[in-house]
């Protein structure tokens, strides 16, 4: 493709004078999109300069993915219009947004992982040759890009070798190569070690230096104090505030995002109580009794990879030990272990004394487990069912829900009335449907159903995904609830904050393996970034 | 009513599953009606002779509600089977083989007396049903193998099997015809009015929806069917014994449609014959579809579609509308059903196609 190599250089020269000028590279102004009568966008305005990263913060739907999508060319606004270079520019398609230089960097990549670096960047592009793709001219093309914008990429190795960081820098890429102007991310951070973290934001800072508008989706406030030039900030689909990002702080955005000042619960100011009303109980950790031991335990993917491998894990009572990890390392399959949906391969997993290794799920709901799964909707709740139906799941066959088989149908009332008063579940009644609550209101379903039932095991795994920060509150009191009534708790999530929040123990995992323990008084995100990473501290 | 305020109360509606079934039948009868009126009849003319055939005589109601027996029987096994989230379309083939161990045990039990005779035939026909089913089942949950081609495969398997008993070790001994001696009266259902072929059939059908209605509303193993065929993780989540309902879905299906061959040569053709069913086990996969998988509504869809086929024949006869017709309206209800789900996404494809668009 004669013409085409030298464009790159010499579109960023084009921009930078651009930049010069006080026409903001994107301009997106009174964006409306509803769907049925729900308002996802309204009157919202976004207006970024080339050269800049502009925060996007709000909460779970507060409407970021429906403006970004706008701009993707994935939604048609119902009004609205979007300006590129002081232009009107309708943008109707993907394709159109491609070509008008937007690229977005999804949360899940979109990469296969069978095939090389170059040859994802350069899927579906007619420039490299429709019949005969001349991948070696599109390597050298990379790599000058890489090496421009300080990336480190191989454009021959294969993306299933990469790291996560590794196949998040061949998004970018992939988004540069193809002309890219305005970068968008999608929570870039999610699947990141804090180090890897500081290294995006390198990359992301030079392409900024050089011209590039960069939109940054987040809901993580020290990111974008740290990173951010600009912050706009949506709530309920509309836009509260639009500020110079060094002229606000963490707190006042976490304000404008809410909308009310919440403070998470901390185990440290539980700790702070208990040390007031007598001796810490971690002086007496020795000899209290463990509810859960994971001893050697190793799990694998039938005719696939070890996900768990040799793990050790002891939870006490009365205690909070958070999993750690970069998503995808084993935690999901360690805690599947644990409550009986996998089975293991060798090693032993003890439920208060009993070894359960072997034992089918309701062995374990019996010796007093509750499991709050990563995943409600697929396996927690059964959604065409009522919330009475899911609130007496696990307990259908124990007096007084039945008697001899038959369903006393007035003490599952009381059951569920129970569940949705104490736990704030907001429903038209115990007939609706579980499938049309909102998330948090699912997930108070889940909660109360797991805590009504006064479990000595809680394994919780990503409980406050999805949800906003009233709710994530209250998911954690229940925990820090849970663990000042003696029970054990085995907190496994990918939110730092969370973990450190909440845990009086951490272990991390690394590809299967507990990297490491750190007690709550040694823990420094540093060292547990460098414990993500798989390095031992 | 103590439940929040609701801005509109509305008076009465019907549960959107029933209204679904009785759009989709109204729907099918309409474009029936275009069809007959395209080989030039007065569709009500002709609804009109087939439902005075089916419903309005004596003899027509008994012989509808004799065809209603294999189906509803064969349906409600169907259903349950569905809530289980089992797709079990043997019911055909399972339904032959209940029929042969009735006519089986009803020859060799000639003697004694009904009390025992009777429920003997029918256990040993639920058992063979149930064991036939048993086998698709062992084959789903030991090799993962797909009910919806193993049931259906097994249907060959079991009519060809039957087929080679009644010529060979059942067959009547003085007679030509591929089919059991002639069950004596002790292991007859007795008729219920005189004159006509009704059956003491229906009265088990009777029961046996009741049943399943307590069963699945009432009963903790029927809550755990319902909750293993909507989400069989959540099921297992909640310390459900996921296989074990499996099974039981599959058996119970089994066994029902074994019942229903059972009733059919015990009550009907009091032998077992080579052609015991012209596809009840077939028609009825759409009457538990009609009947949205709940007891009383599959005995409804049932009886509709016993009626359809007892005034077809008159029908044609009366009309001159080809009986056939009835088999087209069968179809166009299980279009219909299915069909709904479509509607949004038909009205979407149009709206990019011919509405505002850019």
């Amino acid at each position: 493709m004669p013409g085409t190599s030298p464009a790159v250089t010499a579109e960023w020269s084009i921009t930078i004078s651009m930049n010069s000028s006080s026409i903001p590279l994107l301009d997106m102004r009174g964006i409306r999109v509803t769907f049925g009568s729900f308002v996802a966008n309204d009157a919202v305005d976004l207006a970024v300069a080339a050269g800049e990263i502009h925060a996007l913060l709000g909460e779970n739907g507060a409407g970021k993915s429906t403006l970004m999508r706008v701009l993707a060319g994935l939604l048609v606004p119902a009004a609205g219009e979007i300006r590129i270079d002081g232009k009107i520019e309708p943008i109707g398609s993907a394709h159109e947004a491609m070509r008008l230089g937007i690229g977005m960097v999804h949360q899940h990549f979109m990469l296969v992982p069978t095939l090389t670096v170059a040859e994802n960047v350069c899927l579906g592009l007619a420039s490299t040759g429709r019949f005969i793709p001349d991948l070696k001219t599109a390597a050298a093309k990379i790599r000058e890009l890489a090496k421009t914008y300080g990336l480190d990429i191989d454009p021959n190795a294969r993306i299933a070798d990469l790291s996560i960081a590794g196949q998040q820098r061949v998004e970018i890429l992939k988004a540069l190569y193809r002309g890219a102007r305005i970068l968008i991310l999608d929570e870039p951070t999610a699947v990141l070690t804090p180090q890897e973290a500081e290294g995006l934001f390198r990359i992301l800072r030079s392409l900024a230096a050089q011209g590039t508008a960069i939109i940054f989706i987040s809901h993580k406030l020290n990111e974008v104090m740290a990173l951010t030039s600009k912050v706009t900030v949506l709530r309920l689909g509309k836009v509260v505030a639009t500020a110079v990002t060094a002229e606000t702080d963490a707190r006042g955005l976490a304000r404008m995002m809410v909308g009310a000042e919440i403070n998470l619960p901390k185990l440290e100011d539980v700790l702070i109580a208990e040390a007031a009303n007598g001796p810490l109980k971690g002086e007496v950790w020795a000899e209290r009794d463990p509810i859960l031991s994971v001893t050697d335990l190793i799990c694998r993917n039938p005719r696939g990879p070890v996900r768990v491998d040799r793990v050790n894990l002891v939870v006490k009572a009365g205690e909070i030990v958070g999993v750690a990890g970069v998503d995808g390392n084993g935690q999901q399959e360690l805690a599947e272990a644990i409550v009986g949906l996998r089975s293991a391969e060798s090693g032993t997993i003890a439920i208060e004394g009993e070894d359960v290794t072997r034992a089918n799920v309701a062995r374990r709901i019996a010796l007093g487990l509750a499991h709050i799964p990563e995943d409600r909707h697929r396996t927690a709740l059964v959604e065409p069912m009522s919330i009475r139906d899911n609130a007496v799941l696990e307990r259908i066959g124990d007096a007084p829900f039945s008697k001899g088989g038959w369903i006393d149908r007035q003490a599952i009332d009381g059951l569920t009335a129970a569940i949705i008063r104490d736990f704030d579940v907001r429903a038209s009644g115990p007939d609706q449907p579980v499938g049309t609550l909102s998330g948090g209101n699912q997930q108070k379903v889940v909660l109360g159903r797991a805590l009504s039932r006064d479990p000595s095991l809680l394994v919780a795994v990503q409980p406050a995904r999805g949800l906003d920060v009233g709710a994530t509150a209250f998911v954690h009191r229940q925990l820090l609830a849970r663990r000042a009534a003696g029970a054990g708790v085995l907190l496994v999530s990918t939110e730092l904050d969370e973990i450190l929040a909440l845990s009086d123990r951490i272990v991390v995992m690394f590809k299967g393996g507990i990297v490491g323990e750190l007690a709550r008084a040694d823990v420094t995100v540093e060292r547990l970034g460098l414990m993500m990473a798989g390095r031992a501290a | 009513m103590s439940t929040t305020e609701l801005t509109r109360a509305p008076r009465f509606r019907l549960p959107p599953a029933l209204s679904g079934s009785i759009a989709a039948v109204i729907a099918a009868f309409l474009v029936g009606a275009v069809l007959i009126a395209a080989v030039g009849v007065n569709p009500l003319t002709a609804y009109g002779a087939l439902f005075e055939a089916a419903l309005g005589t004596k003899n027509g109601l008994a012989e509808t509600l004799v065809r209603t027996v294999p189906l509803a029987l064969c349906g409600l096994g169907i259903a349950l089977a569905f809530r289980a989230g089992v797709f079990n379309v043997g019911a055909e083939g399972q339904l032959f083989l209940g029929g042969t161990a009735a006519g089986a045990v009803g020859v060799a039990g000639a003697g004694l007396p009904a009390l025992v005779l009777l429920p003997a035939m029918a256990l040993a026909a639920m058992a063979a049903g149930a064991l036939w089913s048993g086998l698709a089942a062992w084959l789903k949950l030991r090799f993962r193998s797909d009910e919806l081609i193993t049931t259906i495969m097994l249907n060959y398997v079991a009519i060809h099997l039957v087929s080679f008993l009644l010529h060979g070790p059942l067959k009547d001994p003085n007679g030509a015809l591929a089919q059991t001696a002639r069950l004596t009266a002790d292991a007859r259902l007795p008729v219920l009015l005189g004159g006509t072929r009704l059956h003491a059939g229906i009265l088990i059908v009777l029961v046996a929806v009741v049943l399943a209605h307590l069963f699945l509303w009432k009963r903790t193993n029927g809550f755990r069917l319902r909750v293993v065929g909507l989400n069989p993780r959540a099921a297992e989540n909640a310390g459900m014994n996921v296989r074990g309902t499996i099974l039981f879905g599959f058996l119970v299906c089994g066994a029902l449609a074994g019942l229903a061959g059972f009733a059919e040569v015990a009550g009907v053709q009091r032998r077992m014959i080579e052609n015991l069913s012209p596809g009840f086990g077939y028609t009825a996969i759409i009457v538990a579809l009609l009947g949205q998988t709940n007891p009383f509504g599959v005995l409804a869809a049932a009886f509709l579609f016993a009626a359809l086929q007892i005034g077809a024949s008159t029908m044609e006869s009366a009309a001159g509308v080809p009986s056939t017709l009835t088999t087209v309206i069968q179809g166009l209800v299980v279009l219909f059903l299915i069909g709904r789900a479509a509607l949004p996404l038909i009205r979407d494809w149009f709206g990019r196609r011919f509405g505002g668009g850019r």
